[in-house]
């Protein structure tokens, strides 16, 4: 007898949670941020069918089990909206192909493919990813987006488009921080909605599928090393722990990344350190490292620890309670 | 969420709750109706440790409560004739636990139901010795009735140096579908709890506590009743959680000591006995009746009416499937629940042994494709002994068995939480019982 739960059950639920994230990210930034994560999606799931083949596995049912598309759909997220086809797709792929399948497919993969994705393009497409943000088009089906530089006061657009506001050439300005919250403001497709994540994010707790201490020590910590550490770039809200918390992809992070069931450990007490260390590794990375957001690195160097982690947080065998004297 | 509301009702920390509980199927058929067998096997193995011996030989006629396998050694368990006949074959046949051929005696019944000499007399039991208690408790061939088929009277012989202090008894019954014990209890309600002092008088223990599952409420006000002038024996529901009847949980819940898997619990000070046990052990001590039916649950949706039977040991269960209407398109037969049941692999041959408590009729059985471990961590969470079945499924698979004992692999005890909960259907216990079985071997011939 098998409990209800499958594989395909709680991937589509992550799907599903996922949702809310992606309608705030169409409504902040375009239809065009529809078809980024319309692009990533349909690329990771042709790569999935392709690589199975290639390893001579069932396709048909490892394809339904979601597990691309939720790679797809995670990687398009932590993506600029303006993030030309090409460089999607090419993410896409090498998440797929290289980070997960390389590895041995579900389940024996070490680092989150989404994230491992999004470092790899930060690398690859450096001026798609960091600094060549652009403004788009509002409209369905226009795929071409318009090469005007930023707008700096972005008001003769629709559409934000301009690196998170932790970056350095966002230094100045300041948003409220309800703006924060509900995401209209710069950032990566899928990020920039606190409420919405939150949203998704309560959705797994409630299934179960994720546990309420990961993105909890992970925020708090982040929250805490903000309040300790002395900045080393001074802006307005350089120490305001709120704006850190909320701004970035710390939340898309701490819910959807982090939780990542394959790639973090497998008791309490290891989730926990992994939650921790996750939150101090981004906090430093922010503060004293020339990238604006560390979320993604920090997430993918905690997913590397996890072995070790492991190692150190077995279970306790029943019965062998160190008595208290 | 829903472990906000802190429930009142004892327990213990891991397990499940199961989605199918089944227990409806036959827990209010009123009658349990006696199966009056053709032929029957009688295994010389249905307990733990060293096979009986066949006494009796092909032509042989055998009545009643007559032994027919003496015990070889302390660790192990005489077995009695459950019907009057013809003795035959002694033939090796397949063993429904062990899939092995193992002697058994093939009785043929002769028609008539008549117990040999001496056996099946009352007798009055006031001023019986504990020595005389054990005595008659081995002669009958009494094993634990909840399963595990260890030898009665060997539990009630603990070592000089440890105190027993409780005598814990199960009435849990923690398995879905299975309501064998709740028929007993309800049926027999007065004849366990004397049972039940015939154990603690054995092993000279003041006090006892009794477990009830909190779905069997009418159960619990029953015992209360009866123990409402003994202030030493405490009944207690608990919640309904599996594996809730299993010693180490049991003990836990009720009386909160906690000891290793691979302890006993008179580690703790404590004795478990099962509430089939205890009816078991009166009516070998009351009446001399030695140990040749059970009450045995025929269920499921392959069976159209489904039941508690009070089945002679050895019967074929062919005909118990027949007696509950079996259906064409069944797909599996489990001996057992549905947690840690013994699926069948040829239901022509099968016959129940002591243990058998339940037979399982399924139609709808599905056969899943199992998947590579997704490390969600939901079978450690649930593992009730602190193991990491994810890890130990994965070392077993790849054969690394020296991994796998660093990793407490002996230690599980094969509940089988963890391949329940498993949402990549990993059949973990069954990798862990193979690598036990293959580490064990290797243990011998060194």
């Amino acid at each position: 007898m098998y409990d209800a739960e499958s594989i395909p059950r709680i991937m589509w639920a992550v799907v599903f949670s996922l949702i809310p994230a992606g309608i705030a990210g169409v409504f902040t930034f375009g239809y065009y941020g529809f078809c980024v994560v319309f692009i990533s999606s349909i690329t990771a799931v042709i790569t999935e069918m392709g690589i199975l083949l290639l390893r001579k596995k069932p396709v048909l049912n490892t394809i339904k089990d979601g597990s691309a598309v939720v790679t797809g759909i995670l990687l398009a997220y932590t993506l600029p909206p303006s993030t030309p086809w090409y460089v999607s797709v090419v993410g896409s792929f090498f998440a797929i192909a290289i980070v997960k399948h390389a590895f041995g497919g579900l389940g024996n993969n070490i680092w989150n493919p989404a994230l491992a994705a999004r470092a790899f393009l930060q690398v690859a497409y450096p001026a798609s990813i960091n600094s060549d943000w652009r403004v788009l088009q509002h409209g369905i089906g226009n795929l071409v987006h318009n090469i005007t530089k930023t707008d700096p006061g972005g008001k003769l657009v629709d559409a934000i488009t301009r690196a998170t506001p932790l970056a350095k050439e966002a230094g100045a300005e300041t948003y409220h921080l309800t703006q924060l919250f509900v995401g209209n403001i710069p950032g990566c497709i899928g990020e920039t909605s606190v409420i919405a994540l939150l949203l998704g994010g309560a959705y797994l707790m409630y299934k179960r599928y994720i546990h309420w201490y990961v993105p909890f020590y992970y925020i708090a910590t982040v929250f805490v090393m903000v309040l300790i550490l002395p900045p080393r770039i001074v802006t307005p809200w350089a120490n305001n722990p709120l704006y850190h918390i909320f701004s970035g992809g710390l939340f898309l992070g701490a819910f959807f990344m982090a939780t990542d069931m394959v790639t973090s450990p497998l008791t309490k007490r290891g989730l926990i350190i992994f939650a921790v260390g996750a939150g101090a590794l981004t906090a430093l990375i922010r503060f004293y490292s020339g990238y604006p957001e560390g979320v993604c690195y920090s997430i993918l160097l905690m997913n590397t620890a996890t072995p070790l982690i492991d190692r150190f947080t077995k279970p306790r065998l029943y019965g062998t309670r160190v008595k208290k004297v | 969420m829903i472990n906000l509301v802190k429930s009142k009702l004892k327990t213990f920390v891991g397990g499940i709750h199961s989605r199918e509980d089944g227990k409806i199927l036959t827990q209010d058929k009123k009658e349990s109706p006696l199966l009056f067998p053709k032929t029957v096997y009688l295994f010389m193995s249905q307990h733990i440790g060293a096979p009986a011996s066949p006494i009796v030989k092909k032509g042989d006629f055998v009545k009643k409560g007559q032994l027919v396998g003496t015990a070889q050694g302390f660790v192990s368990a005489n077995v009695h004739a459950s019907i009057s006949g013809k003795v035959a074959d002694v033939v090796p046949w397949p063993h429904p636990i062990t899939g092995v051929r193992s002697p058994a005696v093939v009785i043929e019944n002769c028609g008539e139901d008549s117990w040999i000499e001496g056996m099946s007399v009352a007798s009055d039991i006031d001023l019986i010795s504990p020595d005389e208690i054990r005595l008659l408790i081995q002669s009958a061939g009494i094993v634990g009735l909840g399963g595990a088929t260890f030898p009665t009277h060997v539990k009630l012989t603990p070592p000089k140096d440890k105190i027993i202090d409780t005598v814990v008894m199960n009435g849990a019954e923690c398995e879905p579908y299975l309501t064998c014990d709740y028929r007993l209890m309800l049926e027999k309600p007065h004849e366990i709890i004397q049972g039940l002092k015939l154990v603690m008088k054995c092993i000279g223990c003041k006090k006892a506590h009794i477990g009830i599952e909190a779905n069997k409420s009418d159960v619990y006000t029953i015992f209360k009743n009866i123990v409402l002038n003994d202030p030493d024996i405490k009944v207690d529901l608990m919640e309904v959680k599996y594996p809730q009847g299993a010693e180490h949980q049991l003990i836990k819940a009720l009386l909160n000591r906690e000891f290793k898997p691979t302890q006993l619990p008179l580690e703790v000070g404590a004795i478990v006995i099962n509430v089939g046990t205890a009816f078991a052990v009166y009516e070998a001590v009351k009446f001399k009746r030695p140990l040749i039916e059970r009450m045995v649950t025929v269920t499921g949706n392959g069976v159209e009416n489904p039941q508690n039977f009070l089945v002679r040991l050895g019967t074929p269960i062919q005909q118990l499937l027949e007696e509950a209407r079996v259906k064409v398109n069944i797909n599996k037969v489990i001996f057992g629940g549905p947690m840690m049941g013994i699926a069948q692999g040829n239901i022509e041959s099968a016959v129940t042994i002591k243990g058998t408590g339940g037979i399982l009729v399924l139609t709808d059985a599905q056969k899943w494709e199992s998947h590579a471990c997704i490390r969600c961590g939901r079978c450690i969470d649930s593992c009730p002994y602190g193991l990491n079945p994810s890890e130990l499924s994965i070392l077993c698979e790849a054969k690394e068995f020296n991994l796998a004992l660093d990793n407490n692999v002996m230690e599980c005890k094969e509940c089988g939480c963890c391949s329940y909960i498993c949402p990549a259907k990993r059949p973990i216990v069954h990798l862990i019982k193979f690598a036990k079985a293959d580490i064990a071997k290797r243990k011998a011939k060194a």
